[in-house]
């Protein structure tokens, strides 16, 4: 995987990374013929589920020279998501921002900085307008007027209000800027909220995880590029591919969920076997994610549950920095367990209590009306029948 | 036969004797126990389950509740219908007790049902009523529990008609000539609802036809349940007719009760030898050597005990003798009915009911409500026969 | 008392005997009834059935029912079907034989349940044959909870408001969807038709038509002799005949699919109560003979007598 050099203060991101670029036209790096190109493109599409169409389409605009402006800006972030998506291969880094987007304003990658930088954020937006998309990451503080996240000056709703105002396409990567992530965990000093709450009555595509997986990122970006469309969200924003399960509906060790066998502790033998994490605090039964399919660093198993260490529902507002790390949670559609009830299971008791308050009662009763009937029979002889007229004592 | 002119007249004497008090304690209990089931539900104050749908309060509440309150059918048909004028006497009280049993059967069928809120469409949605024997049973009860209201009125009038208020004055005449104007008819209908209803109360547990013990799944189960019912009311009538002598310190009606006896052996004979035949007829007599047979011989056992104690002349007339018959009489009646409705009931192997509290607080609460307002109305109203008598309790 | 016990007997053997003229011998008072010609129904193989319980699951988020949960709340685990469970997968297991069941309402053609329902509250339906369940005339008696042979209908005790609760074939899903032909069996679009079987992947249970499913259920067993026990779909004939069809490879008893014999279930009961009540002659005539008893009683002086009835009234 290629790593950008480093050389001081370079003018352009395309001399910070020494990369091959489809460009038959230009003097600077080797050229890389049609069908590598093509090669590259069709992993991109496949690692992210576009069709071979798609691919070709893909390849096609972008010969013409037809890539598409990311402004991506930072806030309230640790960087996280913008780490994981260095460490992507398909396609890798390089690939991406040099031949499938024209990467304009990123503060981490970028060489440039200060003025220079501002002016080539500006710039990008004048030039796209209307088309360009915006990707926010990181959280964005709204507590007094929002001065804990100035950048050049302006604070954080400034400046992602007036990005995302000529946007084509605005995407929050990462729980942060999706709806507040760690900053905004209690007590949230700095009122940091998610890009949706903020840019109200806009479409943002959240892309919530900490860090957001970055293959839902770049499928993401990839349709938008390639089909101008955005993926089918659900009512947070989220693509509903990499977001329409929980991870308890995809997880590798659901069978043992199923069948009862819990690792009780870090370490116990349950544990090393590779058991259900639930007892120990997994929240995926409650959080919507992919993690289980998509891994993360390009390892297989790489993501926490794999690794041994219950999900703590990172994309999940809910869960996430607010439910304990080993707090279980409900199971919000539960199936049937791995076992069978019989034909004919027992069920109903009896109890001894209500048995020994029925035999009272029983038994006084009639016990009482032994004793009465002994009673009559000492007070009252047996009369004779009379002949004539029954007129009795009335 | 001579016609007799019964003076009825009230008890009078103090309600709310110890005794009396503690009977109210296990009527509020049960009330108790009552706002606990409609509060928190059926499942939480009852042992009822989708095995046992029917309990205690179905099998004893309602269904042995009424056998009991049918005294007053029972001694009609001797009186009215057999012109058996010397057990007019027993007839006001009789049916007391029958206004009581069949109305807190009703209680208790509310208590019982799930949507109790939607009862009122039973008698109002007539074009959508099905022949189920339950819907018969239904309307009939409450029918019969108008009829009864009626057949006591006289009782109500005959007080009011010396009442202060001119308005209860008028009523009550105006209600006495109504009685004594249609008196046959209303009677009639007192003796063709309960034949319907009780008959029905057997037809009903024959529609679990595959879940029916076959000693008792038989179709002759209408006319057991019915001649079941006069052998109860017969019972309830002579235990009655004890009690309320030691309670209310009158003369026994021993003579009576003898003679009432008498018939009451001949409808046990009845019943007893063709419950027997019945079963070996249909070819069903190995089944008894079972668990079930057990409570089926239980049942004849106790009928056999009723005979046994009726058959001789000065059995009968011994009021210990009668009273213990009487006794039988109910117990072997209760046996038979909480048989049929629950014992015999086998839903399958893995179901096993038996009442929890609430449902035996319920139950007893009801017995004690029905003793209590019988003792208030003997007390405050005419309905024993004789002039009033300082009570003992 | 010669008289009198005459008398007695006489009264005991009249009422015995208008019970008696109408009840026994219980003829066939009352029709066997059959299935309406669209009835649609359900085919249940063990042979096929693997265990998997997607019925189950699919049961109930199509009838958006409460998990019936097991003792730690991780699993929807009903023991039985119960007032949030309309179908569920049992096992039976018997030193080396074993068989998967399913358990669900059986739809049958004469229910004993409809026939319980005072004011129709579960009726069969006359086109499909469904046994419908409207709670408005529901009071919460129970009887069809007795009535039913096969313990289906349950009811939810645990409520304030209890209904009753059994599969309704998903009537819910139909929404005036067509019936078209696919595959020899009458089907809704998908999504449509009972959730169950639309996700046995299996197709241990299928749906259709009753009449497509019995030519189902025999061709199977003419093709495979001796797979299925005593070569019987069980529901052809049981119980008068359900809609609900079952193939089975162990004894239908073992899998609680009593021998109930082909008589309608209600058939005792109703014949007896039709009889003695048809037209409502046998009421009206016994009320006849009683007011007219009592008429004649009252000549004679007896305790109905005016003179009686007053001159016991103090004045």
């Amino acid at each position: 995987m290629p790593v950008p050099s480093r050389r001081p203060f370079p003018s352009s991101i395309h001399e910070t990374l020494m990369l091959p670029r489809f460009s038959p036209d230009q003097d600077s790096g080797p050229e890389v013929s049609r069908r590598d190109f093509v090669r590259v493109v069709m992993t991109a599409a496949a690692a992210v589920g576009l069709s071979g169409t798609a691919a070709a389409r893909m390849a096609e605009a972008v010969a013409k020279g037809v890539k598409p402006s990311v402004i991506w800006l930072h806030f309230q972030e640790c960087t996280g998501c913008t780490e994981s998506l260095l460490r992507t291969a398909h396609p890798d880094i390089g690939s991406l921002i040099l031949d499938l987007i024209s990467l304009d304003y990123h503060e981490t990658l970028f060489a440039a900085a200060g003025h220079q930088a501002e002016a080539a954020l500006q710039q990008a937006m004048k030039d796209n307008a209307g088309k360009y998309v915006c990707i926010v990451e990181g959280a964005i503080p709204t507590k007094d007027g929002g001065i804990y996240c100035k950048i050049g000056g302006r604070t954080a709703i400034d400046m992602v209000t007036e990005v995302a105002e000529q946007a084509g396409a605005i995407i929050a990567i990462g729980s942060c800027a999706s709806w507040g992530g760690v900053p905004s965990a209690d007590p949230n000093p700095t009122g940091a909220t998610g890009a949706p709450m903020v840019l109200k009555g806009k479409t943002v595509v959240t892309i919530p995880g900490c860090p957001a997986n970055p293959y839902n990122l770049l499928g993401t970006v990839l349709q938008f590029v390639t089909l101008g469309t955005l993926p089918e969200l659900d009512d947070k924003g989220r693509p509903k591919w990499a977001y329409g399960r929980t991870i308890h509906e995809h997880c590798p060790r659901r069978a043992h969920f199923d069948a009862g066998r819990f690792a009780q502790q870090f370490g116990d033998e349950n544990h090393r076997q590779g058991y259900c994490l639930y007892k120990l605090g997994c929240k995926g039964p409650q959080t919507h994610a992919n993690c289980s399919v998509m891994h993360f660093g390009e390892v297989v198993d790489a993501w926490p549950i794999g690794l041994g260490h219950p999900c703590f529902g990172c994309t999940e507002q809910k869960l996430a920095f607010r439910v304990a790390l080993h707090d279980t949670v409900d199971i919000e559609r539960p199936t049937p367990p791995d076992t069978y009830p019989g034909i004919r299971e027992p069920q109903g008791g009896v109890s001894t209590v209500a048995a020994g308050i029925a035999g009272l009662a029983a038994g006084a009763l009639l016990g009482a009306g032994y004793k009465f009937s002994k009673t009559l029979a000492s007070e009252a002889p047996p009369t004779k029948p009379s002949g004539g007229s029954s007129k009795k004592e009335v | 036969m001579s016609s007799h002119a019964v003076v009825h007249a009230p008890v009078g004497g103090e309600l709310m004797t110890p005794a009396y008090k503690k009977l109210l304690w296990v009527v509020a209990i049960g009330a108790v126990a009552a706002l606990w089931r409609f509060s928190m539900g059926l499942g939480a104050s009852s042992n009822l389950s989708d095995g046992y749908p029917w309990g205690i309060w179905i099998a004893i509440d309602v269904v042995t509740g009424t056998a009991l309150g049918c005294g007053g059918y029972a001694v009609a048909l001797l009186v009215y219908i057999l012109n058996k004028g010397e057990y007019h006497p027993l007839v006001r009280p009789a049916v007391l007790t029958s206004l009581l049993g069949y109305g807190l059967a009703v209680i208790a069928v509310t208590i019982d049902l799930g949507r109790f809120w939607e009862l009122w469409k039973v008698p109002v949605f007539f074009w959508r009523w099905s022949h189920s024997p339950q819907l018969e049973v239904a309307l009939c009860v409450a029918a019969y529990v108008a009829v009864l209201l009626v057949e006591l009125s006289p009782a109500f009038f005959e007080k009011w008609r010396h009442d202060a208020s001119t308005g209860l004055r008028s009523l009550a005449e105006s209600g006495l000539r109504f009685v004594d104007n249609w008196l046959v008819w209303i009677l009639a209908l007192g003796m063709l609802l309960p034949t319907m209803h009780q008959s029905s109360l057997g037809t009903m547990m024959l529609l679990p036809a595959t879940k029916l013990h076959p000693l008792w799944f038989t179709p002759w189960l209408p006319l057991l349940f019915l001649v079941n019912c006069l052998m109860m009311g017969y019972g309830a009538v002579v235990l009655e007719s004890h009690l309320s002598a030691r309670a209310f310190d009158r003369p026994l009606e021993s003579e009576m009760l003898a003679r009432l006896s008498k018939v009451v052996l001949y409808v046990t004979v009845a019943w007893t030898l063709f419950r027997v035949a019945e079963v070996a007829i249909a070819g069903d007599l190995a089944t008894i050597a079972s668990g079930m047979g057990v409570a089926f011989l239980i049942e004849v056992a106790l009928h056999l005990a009723i005979i046994w104690l009726l058959l001789s002349d000065v059995g009968r007339y011994t009021p210990a003798t009668q009273f213990r018959a009487g006794v039988l009489l109910v117990v072997a009646g209760t046996v038979f009915r909480v048989n049929t409705y629950l014992v015999a009931f086998q839903p399958g192997p893995n179901w096993s009911y038996f009442p929890a509290i609430p449902e035996l607080l319920i139950t007893l609460g009801i017995i004690a409500l029905e003793v209590a307002l019988y003792v208030a109305a003997v007390k405050k109203f005419p309905i024993l026969a004789g002039a009033p008598t300082r009570a003992r309790s | 008392m010669a008289v009198g016990r005459r008398k007695v007997l006489q009264v005991i053997a009249g009422t015995g005997a208008i019970a008696a003229a109408n009840a026994v011998p219980v003829r066939a008072a009352r029709a066997a009834k059959a299935a309406p010609p669209d009835a649609l129904g359900m085919l249940y193989d063990t042979t096929l059935c693997i265990g998997c319980k997607a019925c189950v699951s699919a049961c109930r988020e199509a009838n958006d029912l409460q998990p019936s949960w097991d003792e730690e709340r991780l699993h929807h685990a009903p023991l039985d079907l119960n007032g949030r469970t309309k179908n569920v997968i049992k096992l039976y297991k018997e030193g080396d034989r074993m068989s998967f069941f399913k358990a669900q309402c059986m739809h049958c053609v004469d229910p004993a349940c409809a026939s319980a329902c005072m004011l129709g509250s579960l009726h069969k339906d006359e086109v499909t044959g469904i046994v419908t369940y409207d709670a408005s005339y529901c009071v919460g008696c129970r009887y069809c909870m007795m009535a039913c042979p096969f313990n289906v209908a349950k009811f939810e005790y645990e409520k304030r408001a209890p209904k009753i609760v059994k599969c309704e074939l998903c009537r819910h899903r139909f929404g005036g969807a067509q019936l078209a032909s696919t595959g020899g069996f009458s089907r809704f679009a998908t999504g449509h038709g009972p959730a169950c079987c639309e996700v046995c992947p299996r197709g241990a249970v299928i749906y259709g038509k009753r009449t497509e499913l019995l030519q189902e259920a025999k061709r199977r067993i003419e093709a495979n002799p001796g797979r299925y026990y005593q070569d019987k779909v069980y529901g052809e004939a049981d119980a008068g005949g359900t809609q609900v069809l079952y193939l089975s490879h162990v004894p239908f008893d073992k899998i609680s699919l009593p021998d109930i014999g082909s008589q309608g279930v209600p058939h005792v009961a109703y014949t007896i109560q039709e009889g003695l009540y048809r037209g409502f002659v046998a009421p009206v005539a016994l009320y006849g003979v009683l007011g007219l008893v009592m008429l004649r009683n009252r000549k004679k002086g007896g305790a109905a007598a005016p003179e009686a009835q007053k001159g016991g009234r103090r004045e």
